[in-house]
């Protein structure tokens, strides 16, 4: 009996009208966890009932608390016919189970109907009682942490880096079964949501007990993905990276944390004055793999067995725990890959030598952002595809067909990073795409090598830093210097003495996955790149279809790298970080669509420019018509410079005002590969003349890509964008943000569309939403869009749908030149000022709705910047916080819900974050028959959006929290039919709940923090 | 090639107050567009027309799912839908329960019924405010009745408190509800030139003197439903006694010799004042002894302006004149060695004092 879960229903409000004679409720509660319920007695006739219930009590195995939600449903009593449910509450209790977690949950939750939505909301206290359990052949992983965030979380240090942990649940889909026949849309979605939020308890538990295992205690960048199969089934996957975490003493905390706001790299650009340049040549480091040609799944025909919703069978794909696990377990498989790792990696670990990670299955991380000292060099995008017919039938006694998949996926990730001279795969993510019984999966990662002292016990330690490097090479340019061999390049690449330090070798151009290191030195700032293409496909079935789209995955590939290329050339740019690259199948069409951050590499060399050529070079119009497109284009790259500020140092020297005078250029070439190697420099020489640089119109579809090329609208003044964390060139930020989601849905009505007409459509679509975003933020300028994030779809047949999550963030325009170095002076400071001022607020009327004086940072702020900031959002978490609790003996006090801030990225500027709370992974469904009621599909959707941001806030407000990091909204599949005036949306979402702090007062918070959640319960 | 779903859904929930201000004042998507357009959002920011429409759809859709939310704004506070920072949730509630001065002169002291609301059309018509705006304000007016209708305590503040409203528009609300309650009669001709602050004004008056919650705390404890916004019965019956300052002969010219003495020699229409100090006298007196009758009581403003306004206007009397007159009128009223009722003439002559001051203006 490990674990004592308790549970006491306070009390509900706005409850909807149950009861249309009386305009009332007679409401109560079931309290249920695992197969046990509790009642608590009828509130009549009240739609603000005051249950206040005695403490429900469950004792459970922590097996079961791992994976089971709390469920909550709130119930109108009926003499006379059966009770109306009115809604429910999961409550993942995760938290709870970690020691350095949550300790109560305690707030107002939402009460939700997959059918009506929000009807009013319920108090609920939830508390764990966890009995010390030693038994090494437990199966459960509690007290091992989660985190979305894809960075060492602030306040923790990595001991230990143990590598990638990854595991897949399936299930039959209930939407799918017989049953679903007979049952209400409402029982069937909710078993789906009850399930799902099984198999991800279930899928976290075995994730912890391999970290267990391999002797970690967290799981970073963790990150879980459903794919909807249909009548195949349901499979929850996840992936991350195990590590060993240890808290920093808060003392310590500010100044080892690396802080994406307040480290930013020297950004002088002060590399040697002799720069040659070495341009042209294309490098091909995105080497995608070829998909894995079509293969038959031999097809069982045993039928599914029958389903039973309270114990669903979810079947483990892979043995790793086996030999551990103390029940016997059918139907396990062979097919498991970490089975095979987990032993051997123990005694590897003990050895840690550089060999380690490469005799690791995998040696993948999720992370995208690491601790200094940890990227040694980076080798580029390494990726791969497969295309995949998924089974009708699944046969439990029949080894895991999903995982042997992605397995094979991940050999060819591996042997890619190999080729490139390189033992790891870092920023790694896998997805897929499904439609109907055709699967992609993908996986991309940045092929790079680690430091292997990280993967021993205790080198992390951060007073050692100088020991750390056996590699001379400097620190800042030191990750963008080549690991594979020059000589034997597995690509075409044109390769040049580094910028910076002059001594190692550097690519021309770099693609990557990861943000940018924080030592990075970048010259001018960075923008968002994007590569968009739709391909059209025959419609098809079966082997035939999934052959066709594996033999256009090559073609869209290429493509999609060479728009990046050209853009990025456009920019004047040399490297792209954060790099995701999309594509999606429908069923007559497939979408492509890569975003990424491009930069200038101080360390890298100036990019050329773009060279159009025209076909016959006879013709005189042709000519002139060519010379016009150069010259536009020119022009674009001039304007491109100008506008984010990259003028390097080189370039002025060497007085290049047009960005490629051919003859010079060829020259040049050989002039600095006669340093190296006259193979090399031959080499290049024939490459010379496929250069994707060199732009050839000789038909139409070559026009459309120029076209295409100079379309791309920069973002007004103003405004910036990236899809990384932050924004290369811009270190100052204010505490205002806005994180936003944003759905578009275009249906084509033109059946006799053309591949361009399509990509047209498709670029449009993409860039009226950025312009969108700009109007709609227009008020909160200077701002940079971060971590945009766009994902396609096809739906249905003449369907594109982009969802997009993001944050607009404020910065200090004065200042955004420079870091202002002295701030960690200023702050010091200007704490003693902020301690004053606390009590202050206090006693002030808390009713008072002016905004927080912004006291952000100690960084030298104008009023002008705290307006700005108080027309976003209030800036200090906490002073709400307080205020609330002030608020709360009010009946009609202004204010009385916790503001909780949203951002997918890893911080919140102008605050620190002083505790991780749990991983949120919420999953909903919802569903109408009254679609035109409801205003339509946006009508429909943009309430049901809401509703998600609503519940993900409530949950974390009860946890103690005050804000969500690493948010992402993972899938937004909608249905809808509206002649029969009906949808249905599926959203899952993840983050990490934090209680955050501003930066300057860090010591009183933690006890506020603390207290939040009582001060919830109390209200 | 169409749209079919285009939404923005901010984590805190963004609002423009200039297309709020479009929805309130019942504007429809396209015709905000245009207005939006006209107002030169565009030129200010390099846009198209495109992304106005899907902003101010977007900004619609929002307003509408908050819209039930302000109907108690209360509510508005404490819910987890939307994540709205306190000063813009004072706002929405601010600017939804404005209303136009123009339609609520229309509808002020009329019953808050089905009927009125089907008149809303001609309303619309006659006052340019759009039908959609019409309906809301009205339905505003309506819901306050209701809430504050079935509540003790002081009108104002139940408004402000249920209501979350600022002040002033608390007041103005306090007005209406007592406008609905008596019925006061506003539409007629002569009444036309009085404007709705005229008659928020008078109403605050009547509120503060004229009611049972005027009288004091001790009455707190009776179990009045509505203190603020009914008269105060016994005061009305004292009234009156006030009779006896017209029917009695002595008493009139014993007035009326002590207001001329105190006149004389200081305004320029002394000898009109002189001429008509009976006949307004009366005019004043019977206004007081007939608000017994619910219907003289919905009557009070016409007569008012019949019997008192309209003479001294004729006889092109200043407002100064006005209060002098109205000054020591009642204040002679007092010397008077065979009146009794000092008290109840003090209530009375001090709201109607004010509320002629401030409805005598062209």
């Amino acid at each position: 009996m490990p674990g004592k879960l308790k549970a006491k229903i306070v009390a509900g409000r706005h409850l909807p009208v149950m009861d249309r004679a009386s305009d009332l409720t007679d409401a109560f509660v079931e309290v249920k966890f695992g197969n046990t319920t509790f009642k608590t007695d009828v509130c009549p006739k009240s739609l603000n009932p005051q249950w206040n219930s005695e403490w429900f009590k469950f004792e459970v195995d922590d097996e079961d608390l791992q994976d089971e939600p709390l469920q909550i449903t709130v119930l109108d009593h009926d003499t006379y016919s059966a009770n109306d449910a009115i809604g429910k509450v999961y409550i993942d209790i995760d938290p709870l189970l970690c020691t350095e977690a949550a300790s109560i949950i305690s707030g107002w939750f939402p009460i939700y109907d997959t059918i009506h939505g929000i009807r009013g909301e319920i108090n609920v206290l939830v508390k764990v009682e966890l009995f010390n359990d030693l038994n090494r052949f437990r199966q459960s992983s509690c007290g091992v942490k989660f985190f979305c965030t894809t960075s060492i979380p602030y306040s923790y240090r990595a001991v230990m880096v143990h590598g990638f942990v990854e595991e897949l649940v399936v299930n039959e889909d209930p939407e799918y079964q017989w049953i679903d026949r007979i049952r209400t849309p409402r029982a069937s979605n909710e078993a789906r949501q009850r399930l799902i939020s099984l198999m991800s308890g279930e899928l976290q538990r075995k994730i912890g007990l391999k970290v267990l295992e391999m002797g970690g205690n967290a799981v970073v960048g963790y990150l879980q993905c459903f794919d909807l199969e249909g009548e195949s089934g349901l499979v929850v996957r996840a992936i991350g990276t195990a590590c060993t975490l240890e808290k920093f003493s808060s003392g310590s905390a500010s100044i080892t944390c690396p802080h994406p706001s307040t480290a930013p790299p020297s950004n002088a650009c002060n590399s040697p004055k002799d720069g040659k340049e070495l341009v042209f040549g294309e490098e091909l480091p995105l080497s995608s793999g070829p998909p894995t040609p079509f293969r038959a799944l031999p097809s069982s025909s045993s039928s599914p067995p029958p389903f039973s919703p309270s114990k669903p069978c979810s079947r483990q794909s892979s043995s790793s725990d086996t030999d551990l696990s103390l029940t016997p377990k059918t139907g396990m498989g062979s097919g498991g890959s970490a089975g095979k790792e987990a032993g051997p990696l123990k005694t590897l670990l003990r050895q840690q030598t550089q060999t380690t990670l490469e005799q690791r299955e995998f040696p993948f991380f999720t992370l995208t952002s690491f601790p200094p000292g940890f990227l040694v060099h980076v080798g580029g995008v390494v990726s791969a595809r497969s295309v995949k017919l998924l089974d009708r039938i699944h046969n439990p006694d029949e080894p895991e067909t999903r995982d042997a998949w992605w397995e094979e996926i991940r050999q060819e990730i591996k042997s890619h990073a190999k080729a490139l001279g390189c033992h790891a795969v870092v920023g790694y993510s896998e997805n897929t795409s499904i439609c109907e019984e055709v699967c992609i999966l993908s996986a991309s990662g940045t092929a790079a090598i680690l430091n292997p002292r990280y993967m021993r016990e205790g080198c992390l330690d951060v007073g050692s830093i100088d020991h750390r490097f056996d590699d001379p090479s400097p620190p800042n340019c030191g990750f963008c210097h080549i690991p594979y061999d020059e000589l034997n390049m597995p690509f075409p690449a044109q390769l040049a003495y580094c910028y910076q330090c002059r001594r190692q070798k550097v690519p021309d151009v770099l693609f990557t996955t990861i943000d940018l290191p924080a030592e990075a030195a970048v010259t001018g700032k960075g923008c968002l790149i994007q590569a968009r293409l739709c391909r059209l496909k025959k419609k098809a079935q079966g082997e035939v279809n999934a052959t066709a789209i594996s033999n256009l995955l090559p073609f869209m590939e290429y493509e999609l790298h060479t728009q990046l290329m050209n853009k990025l050339k456009l920019r004047s740019m040399n490297a792209l970080f954060g790099l995701h690259i999309q594509i999606s199948v429908g069923e007559n069409m497939l979408l492509g669509l890569a975003s990424a951050t491009g930069v200038y590499l101080t360390a890298l060399p100036a990019p050329g420019g773009i060279q159009i050529a025209g076909k016959t070079p006879g013709d005189l119009n042709n000519e002139q018509h060519v010379a016009a497109i150069q010259k536009r284009i020119n022009d674009a790259i001039a304007k491109n410079k100008e506008l984010y500020q990259i003028n390097p140092p080189e370039l002025t020297d060497e007085g290049v005002g047009s960005p490629i005078p051919e003859p010079r250029q060829r020259s040049r070439i050989f002039r600095s590969h006669s340093e190296s190697s006259d193979e090399l420099s031959e080499l290049d020489l024939s490459h010379g003349k496929k250069d994707a640089f060199v732009l050839e119109i000789d038909d139409t579809d070559a026009v459309e890509d120029i076209h295409s090329l100079l379309t791309d609208a920069p973002p007004p003044a103003g405004f910036h964008s990236c899809s990384t964390e932050t924004m290369p060139g811009i270190y100052n930020w204010t505490s205002g943000i806005q994180m936003f989601t944003s759905v578009r849905v275009l249906r084509l009505n033109n059946t006799n569309l053309t591949n361009q007409g399509l990509n047209k459509i498709f670029t449009d679509l993409c860039e009226n939403l950025l312009k969108s975003f700009y109007f709609k933020l227009r008020s909160t300028v200077p701002c940079c869009l971060c971590h945009l994030n766009f994902t396609v779809a096809v739906p249905e047949e003449e369907l594109v749908q982009v969802s997009v999550t993001a944050v607009a963030m404020t910065f200090d325009k004065d200042q955004n030149q420079e870091k202002p170095p002295e701030k960690a002076t200023t702050k010091g400071g200007s704490e003693t000022e902020d301690q004053l001022q606390f009590p202050l607020e206090l006693s002030a009327d808390s009713s008072s709705t002016s905004p927080q004086p912004s006291k952000i940072s100690g960084v030298a702020e104008n009023t002008i910047v705290s307006t700005r900031v108080s027309s976003l959002e209030h800036c200090s978490p906490l002073p709400e916080g307080r205020s609330r609790s002030l608020c709360s003996s009010r009946s009609f006090g202004v204010g009385s819900v916790t503001m909780v801030k949203m951002t997918p990225l890893s911080f919140l500027p102008g605050t620190r974050i002083i505790k991780y709370l749990g991983i949120i992974n919420m999953f909903f469904i919802r569903e109408t028959t009254s679609l035109r009621e409801e205003g339509g599909v946006s009508g429909f959707l943009h309430s049901f959006i809401a509703e998600v941001f609503a519940m993900v806030r409530a949950h974390v407000a009860a946890l103690g929290g005050n804000a969500v990091v690493s948010y992402s909204m993972k899938d937004c599949v909608l249905m809808e039919n509206p002649n029969k005036n009906q949808a249905q949306c599926l959203i899952n979402v993840s983050g990490d709940a934090v209680i955050c702090v501003r930066e300057t007062d860090q010591e009183q918070t933690t006890n506020t923090g603390q207290t939040c959640g009582t001060i919830d319960g109390a209200t | 090639m169409a749209v079919e779903l285009d939404v923005f859904v901010g984590n805190t929930t963004i609002m423009d107050e200039e297309v709020y201000q479009l929805w309130l004042d019942g504007y429809t998507v396209n015709d905000a567009v245009r207005a939006r357009m006209e107002g030169g959002v565009l030129d200010e920011f390099d846009a198209t027309a495109d992304v106005l429409l899907s902003d101010t759809m977007d900004q619609y859709r929002t307003f509408q799912m908050c819209e039930r939310l302000l109907h108690s704004p209360a509510k508005l506070a404490n819910q987890l839908l939307f994540q709205i920072p306190p000063h813009r949730q004072t706002m929405l509630i601010e600017r939804y329960y404005a209303f136009d001065d123009v339609f609520v002169r229309e509808v002020l002291g009329k019953k808050l019924s089905k009927g009125t609301k089907k008149d809303l059309d001609d309303i619309s018509a006659k006052t340019g405010v759009t039908l959609k705006s019409c309906r809301r304000q009205f339905d505003n007016f309506k819901r306050i009745f209701k809430v504050v209708e079935e509540l003790k305590g002081p009108l104002v503040e139940n408004i402000r408190q249920h209501f979350l409203l600022s002040d002033k528009l608390a007041r103005d609300y306090a007005a209406i509800v007592f406008f609905a309650n008596n019925r006061f009669e506003t539409g007629k001709k002569k009444l036309q030139y009085i404007t709705f602050q005229d008659f928020a004004f008078c109403a605050g008056q009547l509120i503060n003197n004229w009611t049972v919650g005027a009288v004091g705390e001790g009455l707190w404890l009776l179990p009045l439903a509505n203190m603020d916004v009914d008269l105060d019965k016994e005061f009305l019956q004292e009234l009156k006694e006030l009779k006896v300052l017209i029917t009695d002969k002595d008493l009139l010219d014993q007035h009326k010799s002590l207001v001329c003495t105190a006149l004389r020699g200081k305004t320029k229409a002394f000898n009109e004042m002189e001429a008509n100090f009976k006949n307004l006298s009366r005019g004043l007196v019977n206004i007081a002894t007939k608000l017994t009758n619910t219907k003289d009581v919905r009557d009070f403003f016409i007569d008012l302006v019949e019997k008192f306004i309209e003479p001294c206007r004729s006889d092109r009397w200043t407002a100064a004149d006005v209060k002098l007159y109205l000054t020591h009128y009642t204040n002679s009223a007092h010397i008077l060695d065979t009146f009794k009722h000092q008290v109840v003439w003090d209530r009375y002559m001090g709201v109607i004092k004010s509320c002629i001051f401030k409805m005598y203006h062209d």
